[in-house]
């Protein structure tokens, strides 16, 4: 069993009129088997959050800890993070000229192990993954994200959390620009990933659609850089039928 | 059957079919030039006005100045007027960097300086010739187009040719190698006859080292029915400067690679151009390039479809990196009304690893007929930022293989088509060495 947890975390970034303040303060633990939802309005920090736990340079951590079974991630390098760990499925995967899909997934995969993988089994592995993602074979030759759709991307991202195996997986928004077909494809893997056993996971996500399909042992609302309340599933179906604004009401008062 | 893979303008004046900058994905870098000698529209002036002249391949009649079949060919440097920097040809070139080889025979500046040091190695049937000027294989398959070209034209003392017999079989396995090794800075001319005969197959490599100021003519001429391989590497000492125009000749039938390598030197400007002398000819131009901080690598290529049902391919791609890298890739390709049946299509990428540097790339298609197979082209040049790198990271692989990764993913899909073994590994090999002198 694995821990990774998050303590008194403050954010801030560089912007044009200065440094801002993101993160105020979040917590937050997460163990092995766990799934929890990250849910909150449109730049409440939920990105921030994932950016910060995969090392991403544009964000300043001012205080707090974020450690995985007990090792400072915060002194690690973002590969050095992967290799311990902690696997990032982005909101906004990029494009990468010139690397095909069958390199990177290999070289990703070397990286993760520390060992080249089997061939043989890789390659089966592989084509395996992606027809159960409803991902063309054709894609394998096609350069990293380069020319995918939004919902392509997406599948790509939970390809890459099946093949590379991961204590503890963030996933951002992977349920926005979907529909409900892929969204539905998409969760499978997730489910996939998280049945396989030892995965942690914490799940983003702006709309409570991709809980039906993924069902959360812990639900926080995060608002104004801030975990504003914690709850079980049914937290979600508040959310559901009330939406956020409950909370952005109180959010002036407390400026 | 008209195929235009491209945006295509229709000049309503002449009925002439346009096609320029058309820039496909990625970062659009082609469509803002960077112009090293200001002042003059993306055409040219007075300097680049269509000229006929003696010798000349290009008939100038009828056509407009800033067609490519209008540019001045002469095998006299006085034909040619002064470089401004201004022209067409010469906007993107940083003059002062060419350490006089543009300004031959003005105030005294001389191109007579030692050639490189030609070393061939090679199958027995192969031959290898050292030939005064008066050898009557000169000018067989080139014309200079261009004052630095013309300037070596008149002054080099003696030529290498390379004949591959007729019908001569070569495999993969038998390189024909001219070693070509600068030792000085003086402003040298060389020049270069590679000539397979009929039915002959085979590769030539040129490898270009050392230090050197040279300008340099290569003759390419490729007999009816020949299969002819020539890779250009120019692998300079850091200090090099480089002119080399590459004549190719296209025999009835005959196929043709020809790859331009360009890696080491200060300044590099390689133009290659391909012209058919018979129906049924087959181009394929490859280029590679790897520009570092500071260096210039120029590429010019121009096909002259003017005989009919010949295919040309062309494919260059080239990764930067660091302040003041910068290439540039000019393709030109011209259908004449002649040509019908032309099948053509041409391509440059670049990749961008680091700030500072930067890439120009533009295909430039004038056809005059439309009874073709097919005319395209692409150009695109991409980044490599941080977010890219961020990506790659967080998937556990580490920045300097990261990078690697991204350049040698790149450049293969080229070095792959070069189809010489042992070439293909000491590329790998120099690319892996740019980039570790990077890091
Ligand atoms: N590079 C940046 N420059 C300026 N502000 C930024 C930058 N990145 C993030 N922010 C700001 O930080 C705050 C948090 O952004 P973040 O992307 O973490 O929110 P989010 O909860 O993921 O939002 P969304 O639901 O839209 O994905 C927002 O106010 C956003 O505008
Ligand atoms: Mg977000």
């Amino acid at each position: 069993m694995s821990t990774l947890e998050i303590k008194d975390l403050h954010v801030s970034i560089e912007t044009e009129q200065g440094v801002k303040p993101i993160l105020k303060g979040v917590s937050l633990t997460i163990n092995t088997g766990e799934t929890h939802a990250i849910m909150g309005p449109n730049g409440s920090g939920k990105s921030t959050l994932a950016s910060t736990i995969a090392g991403h340079p544009r964000y300043t951590v001012d205080s707090g800890s974020i450690t995985l079974d007990g090792e400072d991630v915060l002194a690690m390098t973002v590969d050095q993070r992967a290799r311990a760990g902690l696997f990032l499925a982005m909101q906004y995967p990029v494009e990468i000229p010139g690397v095909t899909m069958t390199n990177f997934l290999r070289t990703a995969k070397t990286a993760i192990d520390g060992e080249a993988p089997k061939l043989r089994t890789w390659t089966k592995d592989v084509k395996a993954a992606m027809a159960q993602l409803r991902i063309e074979p054709e894609f394998a030759e096609r350069n990293v994200n380069e020319g995918f759709s939004g919902g392509e991307k997406k599948r790509h991202e939970i390809l890459q959390l099946e093949l590379l195996r991961p204590k503890f997986a963030v996933l951002d928004e992977t349920d926005s620009g979907l529909d409900v077909d892929a969204l539905k494809v998409v969760a499978e893997g997730v489910n996939r990933a998280i049945d396989a056993g030892g995965l942690g996971t914490m799940l983003i996500t702006h709309y409570t659609r991709i809980l039906r399909y993924i069902k959360p042992d812990f639900v926080h609302v995060f608002v104004d850089g801030n975990i504003a309340e914690q709850g079980g599933p049914e937290l979600a179906d508040r959310l559901e039928d009330e939406g956020y604004d409950r909370f952005l009401t109180v959010a002036p008062a407390t400026a | 059957m008209t195929e235009l893979t491209e945006e295509k303008v229709i000049d309503s004046a002449d009925g002439k079919v346009w096609s320029q900058g058309f820039i496909k994905g990625m970062t659009e870098e082609g469509e803002q030039l960077s112009e090293i000698n200001p002042e003059s529209g993306p055409l040219g002036g007075s300097a680049v006005k269509a000229h006929s002249h003696g010798d000349s391949h290009g008939g100038g009649i009828g056509i407009p100045d800033s067609s490519r079949a209008g540019r001045l060919t002469s095998y006299k440097l006085a034909d040619f007027p002064l470089i401004t920097g201004r022209e067409e040809d010469w906007r993107f070139t940083p003059l002062k960097r060419l350490r006089g080889l543009d300004r031959v025979g003005v105030k005294g500046q001389e191109l007579n300086g030692a050639a490189p040091a030609v070393e061939a190695t090679g199958p027995d049937a192969v031959t290898v010739e050292t030939v005064g000027r008066d050898d009557a294989r000169i000018g067989s398959a080139g014309i200079p187009e261009d004052r630095v070209a013309a300037a070596a034209w008149e002054h080099f003392k003696e030529a290498t040719v390379v004949t591959l017999p007729a019908e001569y079989a070569g495999t993969v396995e038998d390189v024909t190698t001219l070693t070509l090794t600068g030792s000085g800075e003086t402003p040298a001319a060389a020049h270069i006859l590679v000539h397979a005969k009929k039915f002959a197959t085979g590769i030539v490599v040129l490898d270009h080292r050392g230090t050197a100021v040279l300008s340099e003519n290569v003759e390419i001429l490729v007999e009816d029915g020949a299969n002819l391989t020539v890779v250009s590497i120019q692998d300079w000492n850091d200090d090099a400067v480089h002119a080399s125009a590459q004549h190719i000749k296209v025999g009835r039938d005959a196929k043709v690679k020809h790859v331009v390598v360009n890696l080491g030197g200060n300044l590099l400007r390689t133009t290659p151009s391909a012209r058919y002398s018979g129906p049924g000819g087959d181009v394929e131009m490859y280029g590679l390039y790897f520009a570092d901080a500071g260096q210039h690598l120029e590429q010019r290529l121009f096909v002259d479809h003017s005989t009919k049902n010949c295919k040309s391919r062309v494919t260059y791609k080239g990764a930067l990196q660091g302040d003041g890298a910068h290439a540039v890739w000019i393709g030109d390709v011209l259908i004449r009304k002649e040509a019908e049946g032309t099948d053509t299509y041409e391509l440059n990428r670049n990749l961008i690893l680091t700030q500072g540097a930067r890439a120009d790339s533009v295909p430039n298609l004038e056809i005059e007929t439309g009874m073709i197979e097919g005319a395209g082209h692409a150009s695109a040049t991409g980044r490599f930022d941080d977010e890219q790198l961020f990506y790659l990271q967080s998937r556990g692989i580490a920045e300097d293989v990261a990078r690697r990764l991204v350049v040698r993913g790149f450049l293969n899909e080229v070095i792959q088509h070069i189809k010489v073994p042992a070439l293909e590994e000491r590329l790998r090999d120099a690319v892996e060495r740019e980039l570790a002198a990077s890091a």
